[in-house]
């Protein structure tokens, strides 16, 4: 599976993706610039985790405008899946490219620890390999990750099964509505999510259930 | 051609940093503050003469970037000659 991983300024979980990428599919990911206008043709284009342009504005806003983020929406036009971590989940739903927004916790505080993620919907090419009701520990670190959108778009998202993730066991570390950690679009193909997978991958993370969703996107595209 | 953008949060979305501010007030000794939202203002200098088109030149600003509008409202403002 080929895979680009975009690098705004103020990006800082990059490394991590690279190293995960290319540790699951055994092929070399590319890195891909923010003012590039066009992207390498690839299976997956991942949107890292964190600070892109200091959080100015809102979380994500700016970078959500970067130049090749045109290519990214005309990519996810054409079902090229594409990943959104954390400030990647920021940026696409700033970008529109998901509903709703992450906006401040709810206690003011960035966090940084492990939480229970729970496996809302199994049948998605980012979660086949889980079990639907699956929970497993995966590490957060953010200081807006809650996830927040109006009514009637929750109740639409929820009706669709589109809640992929939610904290479970009474993890939710940031006030996020109905446990939300992480959603998909309509058509399947973007997802984003605030926990990092990228950091669960092998034993010496102390756990390696985020391979999984790694693991699910490239079956998907095989 | 001045402007002023003001984007609050819309009611009924949750404004910590506001009740955060909002406490801070209580404690210092500031009876009787009913409720703090805290919002953003934005000053826009503009080449654009015709007040028509500067309006609605800064509500697609407003709409495309400067205001997110799932949870926030904004208002456009230009300054008295």
């Amino acid at each position: 599976m080929k895979s680009a991983v975009i690098v705004f300024p103020g990006s800082n979980r990059e490394r991590d993706m690279l190293y995960a990428l290319e540790k699951i599919t055994g092929e070399k990911p590319l890195p891909v610039w923010h003012t590039e206008t066009e992207l390498p043709k690839v299976d997956l284009v991942v949107l890292p985790g964190g600070f892109s342009y200091g959080d100015y504005l809102r979380t994500g806003a700016i970078a959500a405008r970067a130049a090749i983020m045109d290519d990214v929406r005309k990519k996810a036009d054409q079902g090229v899946h594409v990943l959104g971590v954390c400030n990647g989940f920021q940026i696409l739903c700033e970008a529109g490219l998901l509903p709703g927004v992450l906006v401040r916790n709810n206690h003011l505080k960035f966090v940084c620890k492990h939480v229970k993620l729970e496996v809302a919907n199994a049948s998605t090419d980012f979660t086949n390999k889980y079990n639907k009701g699956d929970v497993w520990r995966c590490p957060v670190a953010h200081g807006d990750g809650n996830y927040f959108t109006d009514a009637e778009t929750l109740a639409r998202i929820e009706g669709e099964g589109r809640v992929v993730f939610r904290y479970a066991e009474g993890t939710n570390p940031n006030g996020s509505l109905n446990d939300i950690a992480g959603i998909i679009n309509d058509r399947g193909n973007v997802m984003g999510l605030m926990p990092h997978p990228e950091n669960e991958i092998e034993p010496l993370n102390g756990g390696a259930e985020g391979r999984n969703l790694f693991e699910s996107v490239l079956e998907a595209v095989a | 051609m001045k402007a002023r953008i003001k984007v609050m949060l819309k009611n009924g979305v949750l404004d910590p940093q506001g009740k955060a501010i909002e406490g801070a007030l209580g404690s210092l000794g500031f009876d009787g503050v009913a409720s703090v939202r805290q919002g953003k203002l934005f000053e826009v200098e503009l080449a654009e003469k015709d007040p028509s088109k500067a309006r609605a030149a800064l509500d697609e600003m407003s709409k495309k970037l400067l205001a997110n509008t799932v949870i926030e409202n904004y208002a456009i403002e230009f300054d008295e000659k």
